[in-house]
């Protein structure tokens, strides 16, 4: 929303002397969020009409011209370039700068310095110059909004203007343009009239709104027209008001510069009218050529399915039953509250023209906006939802301006179509109520006073607040206590801190597994990453994801920013990849990341039509490439592990099946049965398509399984305090065999004196027979209670070579 | 005689033990004078020539040369191993200068920081910190928080939809609607997490980004606590000298809303680049909770009040650490996160 401060000050008079800043601090504290403000006179100084008396030729150049002009109380000699001052010219009224002053920008309407452009007597090729003859772009402005401004000179003035006036004031520059935010439940405030009588709220003074008087000759508007609504859904008021004997004309020049202060080009005075009205009362409305309704009558109602509607910017929509139309007796003349049709369109040619002012569903209004891609100011206003009073007080007004305007005869009368009054919202007045929910103690006759200021009524009898209609974001206690809590002043209301009873703060204790794996994973080396939620349904391809895995059902995005962002990850490694890529192609070595983020397991619904959330697990994902392997990965998890309590044994199962892993580099993570999640080499051909060109490791763990063995109580177990007896074996073993199962059979054998196990050697090569590995092991036994004797280390000893045997594992001679 | 020998031998020894250079020159010494056929022990074995009766004082003349000669050779192998350690760690001397040789450390997202940094403020406030499903009910996002079917806020452009009833969650308040529903009360949390908008990438949007959500509700919550806790807030996060602002603003499902701004953390509120000249960032919004909100969670609105504040995390994050583009937190540049 934009205004002019003057047309502010015009409506609220106590505030004439205020100035711009105070003015945008206020506002902005009582609720108008003001963006920002242009001075429109900036840098304009000491610029005043001149007479051009005599132009004469340039003595040393051909393009400039020597003249002498009258600037009230002297005669100015001035060297001027511009093509439309021409040698013999005279008793023209031009802006001139006089010599000290200063000009906005240079005649090119390129940007505007900073300081403006200060003007100087000087000379010209030999000829002396006081002053400078100005240009509407020079002034900081340009032809849009001054329509009358030559397109390559200077500004003329009408013949009759006095000399020495102040040309900022003449052209209605001495002014500021604010720029605010209105909050979309304040649809009063989208318009001048709201943000003066807010402003006169704000400042504590009186509102003096246009006095609207009546308007009309003896004939009757229901002669002329008859109004039908057939949607009452869709429109709750329609007015039309009717204006013959049209006499299309410029606009005055005071509403011109209101209007271009608005950012609205000046066009004719009925054009201008509709324009400064909606501006001012924020009610958009609509006229049609008279003539060109069919049977004089006005229809509103749905479109059929397939209707073809041509509006009057030339292009041709096809319609469908949920767009409401203005039709006459025999065809669609308009697309309701969006753009008026082609086919009734005003033209130079038109005599006579139904005005209407009219209400309609806001929804509606934005959804077939919406759904035919366009988009006017008039639907940008309806889809807010507007006050049905305010149609006829705005046609009302409009007519009157015709009239003052003497823009055609407006007819008596109105054909006004309401059927559901809408009723004054009543609200009881709670003083204490407001007190309590701000934390105050204002006075009830204090906030009485901010009530008038709004403009709601208080009735003592009944204690009842009657709300005026255009305030229809006030329906109970907490709205009132919030006019209160911004008149008297957000910033005025005291400091305190909740009193009441004490709460347990804290984190949960999925959190600490949460922090725990951060803290793991940063004491490793890694850093943390965050990537997107959402990914390309190529990931899956990309990640050589079979075509029936289930990870192929996902949650989809119906509405998503392009295919890159549609479906929600179910998988959590691609954004980390894409990182890792992003950093590998950079030439960032050893770079290691981790990520803590959700993945998405829709339910085994079709995901589309599901009513059930999906699964949001949390996946605590690592990736490297440069220094390290698989083991390093392990020892991540491992110590994850540790930290969070899992202090069983960990098994690896290299059967895991992760289709973007290198096959023989990869496990599965299990704990006490359960997956955990699994690790391995990044997959040649996926490192390939990720662009990644050095050996990459991942590792995904699951944290909602984590946490169901996760623990963060301690207990101390005791310090040995019997001697432990170590052996040391050294094995041939077939290359198949995985070390797990020998430490399975270590366990297994070993009996309960087994303390620990160690690998300490693993060798294959020249010494070893074709198909057989070298494994070592040192095999601690110790008691609790008692130092152990000779057999109580041998026998066990004895089991397990035996047992290991079985496997076709040999102690190596 | 024995008493000319003894101090011949002590002095001998005095002289050897001054002139050793090395420990093991000293234990030669040892050997040569005290040891089994050293002079010494020569000198105790002749005892058996003189008389009985001058055997102890002989005696006693030989221990003392012996005291004598232990403490001369104790003090030169002191003397000699500190000289020893002295030039061995000379030898050691290594150039401190040389680069640190460190297991490099990962670091966490600077939006990590910023929320642990959040979360150590509310937390000490006796806040809960709660989380919420991010693809969430329509009705939880919307319609539970006043904002009804056909509210544009609603519209499309600004939400992904999954279907007519499941989206992705706009904004972290949906979890105020799951905590109240729970119906313990009082209720103080927060509720961080991921949130979704439409919007195109750029310097300063995301379509995922960052919220934080907080809620107090207790009998008599007003709209002054709302106040005090969010200015402790800035000050603990910004700085002691931090001061607060609290403009009206409209949200639906607070009301009184407003907007809170905080002075300047660079310029300390004279106006830079930082605040574009403004002296003020603004960094939430906030408000007391909409009765009509209370009321859908089955929490009568004349008995409990609250208030409710939602944070945007990388706007904090951004803040803080001078970040000056937003993709830099998605890109994860490892140059990037070495800096946090």
């Amino acid at each position: 929303m934009v205004t002019s401060l003057n047309w502010i000050k015009a409506l609220v008079p106590g505030i004439k002397d205020v100035q711009e800043h105070e003015f945008r601090d206020a506002m902005t504290m009582s609720g108008t969020k003001v963006e920002g403000y242009t001075v429109l006179n900036k840098n304009l100084e000491r610029i005043v009409v001149g007479e051009i008396l005599s132009v004469e030729k340039h003595p040393h150049a051909d393009h400039l011209v020597v003249c002498q002009v009258n600037v009230g109380d002297h005669t100015a000699q001035i060297v001027t370039g511009a093509p439309n001052i021409t040698v013999g010219m005279s008793g023209v009224k031009v802006p001139v700068c006089l010599p000290g002053g200063k000009v906005a920008g240079g005649h090119d309407g390129g940007p505007m310095p900073e300081d403006g452009i200060r003007i100087e007597s000087g000379e010209l090729r030999g000829v002396k110059s006081d002053g400078m003859m100005c240009s509407i772009e020079e002034m900081g402005s340009n032809r849009e909004f001054y329509p009358d401004a030559p397109e390559n000179g200077i500004y003329i003035f009408p013949a009759d203007t006095k000399v020495g006036e102040d040309v900022p004031a003449l052209l209605g520059l001495n002014d500021a343009v604010f720029e605010y935010e209105i909050t979309n439940n304040r649809v009063d405030c989208y318009s001048i009239l709201g943000v003066a009588r807010e402003a006169a709220a704000t400042f504590d003074t009186k509102f003096v709104p246009p006095v609207v008087k009546p308007t009309g000759n003896d004939q009757n508007a229901a002669d002329f027209i008859q109004v039908e609504i057939k949607a009452s859904d869709l429109c709750s008021r329609y007015i039309g008001r009717v204006v013959t004997n049209i006499r299309l004309a410029p606009s005055p020049l005071w509403m011109q510069h209101r209007l271009m202060t608005c950012g609205i080009r000046p066009i004719n005075n009925i054009v201008d009218i509709t324009n400064y009205v909606m501006e001012e009362y924020g009610q958009p409305m609509h006229a049609y050529d008279y003539d060109t309704i069919a049977g004089h009558k006005i229809i509103v109602r749905r479109a059929t399915d397939g209707d073809k509607f041509a509006t009057l910017d030339g292009k041709e929509h096809i319609l469908d039953h949920d767009c409401l139309m203005i039709c006459d007796g025999e065809k669609e003349i308009g697309l309701a509250g969006i753009m008026g049709g082609q086919n009734s369109m005003i033209t130079d040619d038109v005599k006579t023209m139904l005005f209407e002012a009219a209400t309609f569903d806001g929804t509606n209004i934005r959804k077939t906006s919406k759904r035919l891609g366009l988009r006017t100011d008039a639907s940008g206003m309806f889809e807010k939802g507007l006050d049905p009073e305010l149609a006829e007080e705005a046609i009302n007004r409009a007519c009157q301006l015709i009239e003052e305007l003497d823009a055609g005869d407006v007819v008596g009368g109105k054909v006004d179509v309401y059927p559901v009054h809408k009723e004054k919202v009543q609200i009881p007045f709670e003083p204490d109520k407001y007190n309590a929910l701000l934390g105050t103690d204002i006075d009830p006759e204090t906030m009485l006073g901010y009530f008038r200021r709004i403009e709601a009524q208080y009735d003592k009898a009944t204690n009842m607040l009657t709300i005026p209609t255009f305030r229809q974001d006030l329906k109970g206690m907490a709205d009132m206590a919030e006019e209160v809590a911004r008149f008297y002043g957000y910033q005025k209301i005291p400091t305190t801190l909740p009193k009441g009873a004490t709460t347990m703060g804290g984190i949960s204790f999925k959190q600490r597994v949460q922090d725990k794996a951060l803290e793991t994973a940063e004491f490793c080396g890694f850093s943390q990453a965050m990537t997107y939620s959402f990914e390309s349904p190529k990931v899956f391809d990309k990640l050589r994801i079979p075509a029936d895995s289930p990870l192929r059902t996902c949650v989809k995005i119906s509405n998503p920013l392009g295919e890159d962002f549609s479906i929600m990850r179910t998988l959590p490694v691609n954004g980390l990849l894409n990182s890792l890529s992003i950093n590998f192609n950079r030439r960032n070595e050893n770079v290691k990341l981790f990520e803590l983020a959700k993945v998405y397991i829709p339910d085994k619904d079709d995901p589309t039509t599901s009513e059930k959330l999906p699964d949001e697990r949390i996946e605590f994902t690592l990736g490297f490439y440069g220094q390290g392997d698989f083991y390093d990965m392990k020892g991540v998890i491992e110590e994850f592990f540790q930290e969070t309590g899992l202090r069983d044994r960990i098994s690896y199962d290299p059967e895991a099946g992760i289709p973007f892993l290198h096959p023989g580099r990869q496990a599965a993570v299990y704990y006490h049965g359960e997956k955990m999640g699994y690790l391995g080499e990044l997959h040649p051909l996926v490192a390939e398509s990720y662009r990644i060109g050095q050996r990459c490791y991942l590792a995904v763990i699951d944290l909602p399984e984590v946490t169901k063995f996760a623990t963060f109580d301690r207990r101390y177990t005791g310090i040995a305090n019997f001697p432990a007896v170590s052996r040391d074996i050294s094995l041939v073993v077939p290359k198949n065999i995985l070390v797990a199962q020998i430490e399975d059979v270590i366990r297994e054998q070993g009996g309960e004196n087994v303390e620990s196990y160690r690998l300490f050697d693993i060798y294959e090569g020249s010494q070893i027979t074709e198909g057989y590995k070298s494994v070592a092991y040192t095999i601690t036994f110790r008691a609790k209670d008692h130092t152990l004797e000779d057999k109580e280390v041998s026998v066990p000893m004895d089991r397990i070579v035996k047992a290991l045997a079985e496997l076709g594992i040999e102690l190596r001679k | 005689m024995m008493k000319e020998k003894l101090e011949e031998i002590r002095e001998k020894a005095a002289g050897q033990i001054g002139q050793v250079q090395d420990l093991e020159g000293l234990n030669q010494i040892r050997v040569t004078i005290l040891g089994k056929k050293g002079e010494l022990t020569g000198v105790l074995k002749s005892m058996r020539d003189v008389a009985p009766q001058d055997r102890p004082a002989v005696g006693k003349m030989v221990n003392e040369t012996r005291a004598q000669i232990e403490a001369a050779l104790e003090e030169a192998r002191k003397k000699l191993a500190a000289r020893a350690l002295d030039a061995k760690m000379k030898a050691e001397t290594i150039d401190v200068t040389l680069p640190a040789r460190s297991g490099k450390l990962g670091h966490s997202h600077p939006n990590t920081l910023a929320l642990d940094e959040v979360k150590r403020i509310f937390v000490g406030m006796g806040y809960e910190v709660v989380d919420g499903p991010e693809v969430e009910y329509d009705y939880y996002n919307f319609e539970a928080l006043n904002i009804p079917a056909n509210h544009p806020a609603k519209d499309e452009q600004d939400t992904f939809y999954i279907n007519d009833k499941i989206l992705l969650r706009t904004q972290t308040s949906p979890v105020q609607v799951r905590q109240m529903e729970r119906g313990k009360l009082p209720i103080r949390m927060i509720a961080p997490g991921r949130v979704y908008r439409a919007d195109e990438v750029d310097a300063t949007h995301s379509p995922c980004f960052h919220q934080i959500e907080g809620m107090v509700i207790d009998k008599g919550i007003t709209f002054a606590d709302l106040k005090g806790t969010l200015a402790e807030f800035a000050k603990q996060l910004f700085g002691p000298d931090t001061k607060v602002k609290f403009r009206p603003h409209h949200f639906p499902f607070t009301e009184p809303s407003a907007e809170c701004d905080v002075t300047c953390f660079k310029c300390h509120g004279k106006g830079c680049r930082m605040c574009k000249g403004e002296g003020w960032i603004e960094i939430l919004g906030c408000g007391m909770i909409h009765p009509h909100v209370l009321e859908m969670s089955g929490i009568d609105p004349n008995v409990y009040s609250g208030f409710a504040f939602g944070i945007g995390l990388e706007r904090i994050a951004l803040l803080k650490d001078e970040i000056d583009d937003m993709r830099l937190l998605y890109e994860n540049d490892i140059r990037f996160l070495d800096q946090f």
